[in-house]
């Protein structure tokens, strides 16, 4: 099999990747010839929207493609294009922000392909090592992004924390990689179904791969970098980090414990101790927040920790049968969409809002924004609501979900966990919205032109938010899909 | 399934279309705005008359069902119906509306567009939430209705708005959080959310859950219930809600969404749980007469009016409580009455509260006093209001409250003997007040040339009035409808016990097919009458 030639279809299955990585380097390599900076947003565009089609054509011919090394099936393709479309959004909601802060275009659009490229690798990798590159790549292109000001002190601090952690991280992961071999034998995921679960340098080995992970997904206690690098890097790009990466990450979480053996006291309370610890940590940690993209930083780490939920649940839950293990599974996936266009809305509107140099980001500069700016506030708010999980949006099914899937596996205690939580963390969003509704502005808030929203963030905005409503009205379509029992190709 | 057309449907999303109607006005028109959300309430109230129509006297179960696939996994069901206990409460949430309208006529005016849209999408939120016969549904609506009502506190409301709304929503959330828990756990015991079905389930014995489950499911419903309510010691909400809250804030505070809470148990708490109801009730009881009593007693020293109207909802609605725990027929019925009548009487009250405030901005009993030289009308329109709260016989908290303690009474009279304390101390706090307020000496040189009731005013008051009249000496209009199902709800909770007098022997409770039951409902005495 090994001396195989890869056939079409293989190429299929990677045909987002290999859109999206060539439209970045078309990006890099016409940066010198072409002046019209928007020429840069309308290829990453194109580039962004071709991958994310391609996803389709990946997902029609399904099964293992490079001899194994990725899989083309429902959980690679939801996850394709679920990133794929945070990235025509970030793309969209970029422009006006690098325009306003004179930022050069066509190499953060390159990066941002990239680091696209990489997370579609991870959410299709069914080899360690093949998903170890995709987690560099899209890293390493992070790290890049976040200090993408350099003339900030901020965003230099971003970066250089984001990247000295993060590589720390990936050593962990890369060791973990390691151990894992050694007690399997193998790198292929498939191959380790049948592995001896009570292993210890098994256990020892995920266990850092789980660290690896849990820096990239913002657990506790592997979450002290977020708020920094979500409040130094450019709104746009931590727009894309909360959305993309974290999904990403998730992905290659969920593929990891669905195949190997994982249905062990061990990782339930791994997974349980990891969730009640990060949805504390998070919320805990919002309610004294002041700056916005700090308190949506350290909502990013609760809402982690929700997530990390329905991951107790599905290693608890492995023995009450297929049928359950996939409703989890379909939790996860299902908060995942709701949560990235959320948080890709919300974090829009404070880059939009944060004027030249991200000035405006304490809550203070909110006072009032009911009265400058309604769309505006009330677009915010419903994002706001959705994180909180009211009815009628997205998130509030994705929570119930979770709490569906927690009760079932009868953790019962950690349902009422999360439910404390979610009452300390309907605190702070409404604070949001009491401070935009209820509070008068300063004289200086109150005398400023109202803040313009050029077209494509008006169109980010306006899908983020008719999404958030329409899958917290109509879940139906999206459920359906995800609550396949062959997600995961097998 | 489907009988009676989309009655229920419209009731809920008309308030919705006229909402989104007012939003696309322009926001300078003031009187404009006013008049449209004046017609839409107004055309929803006549609606929901029409529901009078389909719930016969003397047949309990749902009527004008709707039913309708929504999310097929889990199986969500846009379900609704209506019987005699929620018939009425809609027709009260209705019927406060353009009162509510009318009261803001004056006294709103900054933000006035938005002002009307919260209002009428508050009336969404609470209809939906009476008509509601799918758990999930019910939750929806439960949740939904907190946004507009922390809107209306905290945007145009008095000085310390902001921390009251806040206050109100954390309450909510939290007791409500765990109830969604409740919902799925009993969910994964009985894969639906369907009332009806669940209701079937038990009746058939094809769910029996352990003891201490049932117990913990009741706990989870029963606070986030108690809060609503709201039972003390969860009752430091509403006081803060009811001072900052605005007038109209404040009629649907007291007027429904308290009745929300009284309307869950009896709708959830009971039929659902029976045997932890059971094993409850003595705790909830006692819960229920500190209530009144604490509540009075508070009532009486308040130096603040409008405080003074919000503690003795605490009180009154310690009445309710009681009634329903008390398993009996008379004094469910009188305790779904009750509802209706402190609805009605409290909202009166705090119209007249709030029509003082907009003369003299401050709610201290001590600033007023002699009031009754400048405002006569107004004086006289106070007194009829605070007597029927005070439950004057021919007025409507009469009847309420004398059906309650006449059922509490015949099983448990040690709870009515305590409980009818609370009835003694209504009647000093809020005479008292009355005096301390209206007669005497006229203190403050302002007070002298109070104009009193306008035509807007007197119309509103006129109408309360008349209701609070009809309602007690009419009230076998109402019983007469509640009486069936507050007798199904007893025959659930409490199968081995049916109702002495009537003595009906029907199966257990269906959605759909309803054969006609307790024929002879209506030979219920009238005591409004007495």
């Amino acid at each position: 099999m090994n001396s195989a030639i890869p056939t079409t279809a293989d190429f299929y299955r990677v045909l987002p990747e290999l859109i999206w990585c060539g439209f970045g380097l078309l990006a890099m390599l016409l940066q010198p010839f072409v002046r019209n900076r928007y020429f840069f947003t309308g290829l990453a565009f194109v580039g962004a929207l071709a991958g994310t089609a391609g996803a389709c054509f990946a997902f029609r011919s399904p099964g293992a493609g490079f001899y194994g090394l990725i899989q083309s099936d429902a959980f690679s393709f939801f996850f394709h294009l679920l990133v794929g479309t945070v990235a025509v959004l970030v793309v969209l909601a970029a422009g006006p922000y690098l325009d306003r802060e004179r930022l050069p275009f066509a190499e953060f659009y390159a990066l941002l392909l990239f680091a696209t490229t990489g997370m579609g690798v991870l959410a299709s990798a069914q080899e360690l090592l093949t998903a170890f590159i995709g987690l560099e790549m899209s890293s390493i292109s992070s790290y890049i992004l976040a200090g993408y000001r350099r003339d900030s002190l901020k965003a230099s601090e971003s970066a250089m924390k984001y990247f000295l952690l993060g590589s720390f991280a990936t050593a962990f992961f890369l060791y973990g990689i390691a151990l894992v071999y050694g007690a399997t034998g193998t790198t292929m995921l498939d191959k380790m179904v049948s592995a001896d679960a009570s292993s210890t340098l098994l256990k020892l080995g995920l266990s850092l791969i789980l660290i690896g992970l849990g820096f990239k997904v913002a657990a506790a206690p592997f979450q002290v970098w977020t708020p920094d690098v979500y409040e130094g890097a450019p709104t746009p790009v931590t727009a894309l980090f909360s959305a993309g990466p974290k999904a990403a990450a998730f992905a290659l979480l969920l593929r990891v414990f669905a195949t190997v053996p994982a249905a062990t006291h061990f990782w339930f309370w791994a997974f349980w101790v990891l969730a009640a610890l990060t949805m504390f940590t998070g919320n805990l940690g919002a309610l004294v927040q002041t700056n916005i993209k700090r308190l949506l930083a350290y909502s990013s780490i609760a809402h982690a920790g929700y997530i990390l939920v329905a991951f107790a649940a599905v290693t608890s839950m492995a023995k009450g049968g297929p049928a359950e293990a996939a409703a989890a599974y379909a939790a996860v996936l299902f908060y995942l969409l709701g949560y990235a266009l959320v948080k890709l809305g919300a974090f829009t509107i404070v880059s939009q809002l944060g004027g030249t140099g991200e000035k405006n980001l304490s809550l203070d500069d909110y006072a009032g924004l009911s009265q400058r700016q309604p769309v505006v506030a009330a677009m915010l708010s419903i994002y706001l609501l959705s994180l909180l999980g009211l009815p009628v949006t997205a998130g509030f099914f994705g929570k119930f979900y979770i709490f569906k899937a927690a009760v079932n596996s009868h953790l019962l205690w950690l349902a009422v966990l999360m439910a404390v939580n979610s009452v300390i963390g309907s605190y702070y969003y409404l604070r949001v919205i009491v401070v935009m509704y209820m509070r008068e502005p300063s004289a200086e808030t109150a005398s400023a032109a109202p803040v313009g929203f050029p077209l494509t963030v008006n169109v980010v905005l306006a899908v983020t938010a008719i999404g958030t409503i329409l899958f917290g009205v109509m879940p139906n379509p999206v459920i359906n899909f995800i609550l396949q029992p062959t997600l995961f190709g097998h | 399934m489907l009988h009676g057309g989309h009655l229920l449907s419209v009731l809920i999303f008309f308030p919705a279309v006229g909402a989104v109607a007012l939003m696309m006005l322009r926001g300078d028109d003031h009187k404009y705005i006013r008049t449209i959300a004046l017609i839409v309430s107004a055309a929803e109230f006549l609606f929901s008359l029409l529901m009078l129509r389909a719930v016969h006297v003397g047949d309990a179960g749902y009527r004008l069902e709707e039913f309708a696939h929504w999310i097929n996994q889990p199986p969500i069901n846009y379900h609704l119906g209506v019987d005699g206990i929620s018939l009425f409460l809609v027709i009260l949430t209705t019927f406060l509306t353009p009162i509510s309208v009318l009261a803001s006529w004056k006294s709103i005016e900054h933000r006035v567009k938005e002002f009307f849209v919260m209002l009428l999408m508050l009336e969404v939120g609470v209809v939906g939430v009476f008509l509601s016969l799918d758990l999930f549904l019910f939750f929806l609506f439960w949740e939904v209705m907190l946004i507009p009502m922390a809107l209306l506190i905290g945007i145009w409301g008095h000085e310390r708005r902001v921390y009251a709304a806040v206050k109100f929503i954390l309450y909510t959330m939290a007791g409500s959080i765990f109830m969604l828990v409740g919902i799925i756990w009993l969910y994964n015991a009985t894969n639906t959310f369907d009332l009806p079905t669940i209701q079937n389930m038990l009746a058939t014995g094809l769910l029996a859950l352990p003891p201490r489950t049932e117990m913990l499911l009741f706990l989870a419903f029963f606070v986030a219930f108690a809060i609503k309510v709201p039972l003390f010691p969860l009752h430091t909400w509403l006081p803060d809600a009811h001072v900052e809250a605005p007038t109209a804030g404040s009629v649907m505070l007291a007027g429904v969404l308290l009745k929300m809470g009284t309307y869950g148990m009896i709708r959830f708490c009971l039929p659902l749980f029976p045997g932890a109801s059971h094993r409850a009730t003595r705790w909830v009881a006692l819960l229920a007469i500190i209530g009144i009593i604490y509540g009075a007693l508070v009532a009486m020293v308040q130096p603040n009016l409008k405080k003074l109207v919000a503690y003795s909802s605490v009180s009154h609605l310690g009445f309710v409580v009681l009634g329903i725990f008390a398993f009996h027929n008379i004094s469910m019925q009188g305790a779904v009455y009750q509802m209706l009548a402190h609805g009605v009487s409290t909202g009166a009250l705090f119209l007249l509260v709030g029509m003082l405030y907009d003369r003299r901005h401050t709610f201290e009993i001590s600033e007023y006093g002699g009031l009754a030289t400048p405002m006569p009308k107004l004086a006289a329109f106070f007194l009829f209001v605070a007597l029927s709260s005070l439950g004057l016989p021919m007025l409507n908290g009469f009847v309420g409250e004398y059906l309650i303690l006449l059922g509490t009474y015949q099983r448990h009279w040690q709870w009515a003997s305590w409980a009818a304390l609370g009835v003694i101390l209504s009647a000093c706090y809020l005479l008292w007040s009355y005096q301390r307020v209206f007669f005497g000496e006229i203190t403050k040189e302002k007070n002298r040339t109070l104009p009193d009731v306008s035509a807007r005013e007197r119309w509103i008051l006129v109408t309360m009035a008349v209701v609070t009249l009809w309602m007690g000496i009419g009230s076998a209009f109402i019983t007469r409808r509640t009486a069936a199902d507050a007798q199904a709800v007893i025959d659930q909770v409490e199968p081995q016990r049916p109702y002495e007098a009537v003595a009906p022997l029907r199966p257990a409770q269906q959605s759909t097919g309803i054969a006609p039951r307790i024929a002879n409902a209506t030979t219920l005495e009238r005591p409004g009458t007495r």
